[in-house]
């Protein structure tokens, strides 16, 4: 078993650090919001997971270009982990919004662009998922997985424009806003402080546990090799 | 040089039309097939007519909820039937090896990707000239409108391109029936959405000018998921 890297030890603590800074911040520095009130603080870890949950995507059709052109197994355990990390942060990203919109919109759920987008995220994601499953060939997974990465990637900024010529409600707190948005706001400058720190912070939590599953991901390939040479 | 150029340009040619003779053979193929056992082509056309009857149903499709729902009954019919066809289509060639023996013949493999999508097209679009009369005469709704045939051929050349790409995966693997609506429908969800709003924009007789965004859309689906299908597709079928 080969030890955990130093610099994989580092991360982990400076990222579990920094989220119990940026949850202080949270708490205790941004001020309260004056039409929502405590509510509004759930946005600097919703957009934050949102923003992983693209990341992995980007991460994970990247990975499959990779693996197409190199045929490296190393890339087909990256776009795997970056799929199984994305699942997780993009629900989180639907829950903390849902919990947001119930006071704010006066409902769970609408048929939002962002929100639809976020859930064909999350189901191609899962399909992903199903679709390996469904696989015992490796090579073969690998091959798949990779081409259906991309190609849900590729849909995913479609499906977002031809949702939002439906009429949107969703506000856009980070650039122009939309006529008919609810819910929006104007950030304050420890606001916009908290917020850019809770995107650095995500990534940095990103970047550790992509790290840990593709680890984990090469440990699991070594003993599946160990157990076909104690077989043979 | 200008002979040199001459040649190359000839090649080039012939190429392309060894290329073409490839992909008319797959689709002549698969056409053929499908005239003698008509399989396909019925078990997709009764499915088409079964959907609809339960919308009936299911939505009360009176006069007046029929102007603004029957784009998006049809689309749905069209969808629920084309995965049906491809996946038949698809486990065609798995179950009897013929896709072996495609993969030896010596031609590109994109080639084969060509032939499969135009034949699946050929079948979609057979299934819906028999559904547009059927629904027109079922609930007495006019469907001949040139701009919604049109909406019709583009939404269905996406929905056949990537789901023939899709298809080829997903006879490939142990959930293979269960699998392709499920790898199929997030993806090709922005085709349905702009199809649906374009079929009912012409349905509607609204200005050109409010129907033309979906129309792009349905173009650029198009072009993009060809172009990515035409690049990867040599992943799909590589042994």
């Amino acid at each position: 078993m080969e030890p955990k890297p130093t610099l994989l030890k580092i991360l982990d603590i400076v990222s579990i650090l920094l989220l119990l800074i940026a949850t202080g911040m949270v708490f205790f520095y941004t001020p309260v919001e004056a039409v929502m009130g405590q509510v509004q603080k759930v946005f600097y870890f919703h957009v934050a997971a949102g923003w992983v949950g693209m990341l992995s995507f980007l991460a994970a059709a990247f990975a499959g270009i990779m693996y197409l052109i190199k045929s490296d197994r190393k890339w087909d355990i990256v776009g795997l982990s970056a799929v199984e990390i994305g699942l997780v942060f993009a629900f989180i990203n639907i829950i903390t919004g849902s919990i947001w919109a119930r006071p704010i919109w006066n409902t769970w759920w609408t048929w939002d662009p962002r929100l639809t987008t976020a859930t064909i995220m999350m189901l191609i994601y899962a399909a992903y998922l199903m679709l390996r499953a469904g696989i015992e060939d490796l090579d073969r997974r690998a091959r798949f997985g990779a081409v259906y990465a991309i190609v849900g990637f590729l849909s995913v900024p479609l499906t977002f424009f031809s949702a939002r010529l439906f009429r949107t409600i969703h506000p856009v707190v980070v650039g122009t806003n939309q006529p008919g948005a609810e819910g929006s706001f104007d950030m304050t400058a420890k606001m916009l402080q908290t917020f850019l720190f809770s995107l650095l912070v995500f990534s940095f939590i990103f970047a550790d546990l992509l790290w840990h599953r593709i680890r984990l991901g090469r440990l699991a390939d070594k003993v599946e090799q160990l157990k076909l040479k104690t077989m043979e | 040089m200008s002979t040199a150029a001459g040649k190359s340009q000839i090649s080039i040619r012939r190429s392309f039309s060894e290329y073409a003779r490839a992909v008319w053979a797959i689709l002549w193929k698969d056409l053929a097939a499908e005239l003698r056992g008509r399989e396909m082509l019925s078990a997709m056309l009764v499915f088409a007519l079964l959907v609809i009857l339960i919308f009936n149903f299911a939505l009360e499709l009176d006069a007046k909820t029929r102007t603004s729902v029957t784009s998006g009954v049809l689309w749905v019919t069209f969808a629920f039937a084309g995965t049906l066809g491809l996946n038949r289509s698809m486990a065609m060639e798995k179950d009897r090896g013929c896709l072996d023996g495609l993969l030896l013949t010596p031609v590109d493999r994109s080639a084969i990707y060509f032939g499969k999508a135009l034949s699946n097209l050929a079948f979609m679009l057979i299934v819906e000239v028999i559904v547009l009369p059927v629904y027109s005469i079922l609930y007495n709704t006019n469907l001949f409108n040139p701009g919604l045939i049109m909406v019709i051929l583009l939404g269905s050349i996406g929905y056949v391109g990537v789901g023939t790409l899709l298809a080829s995966m997903a006879v490939q693997t142990r959930t293979r029936d269960i699998l392709l609506p499920i790898l199929l429908f997030p993806v090709v969800l922005p085709v349905l959405i702009a199809a649906v709003k374009a079929s009912s924009g012409f349905l509607q007789s609204i200005p050109m000018s409010e129907i033309w965004p979906w129309l792009n859309i349905l173009i650029v689906y198009d072009i993009i998921f060809i172009a990515v299908a035409f690049m990867v597709f040599d992943f799909i079928v590589e042994e």
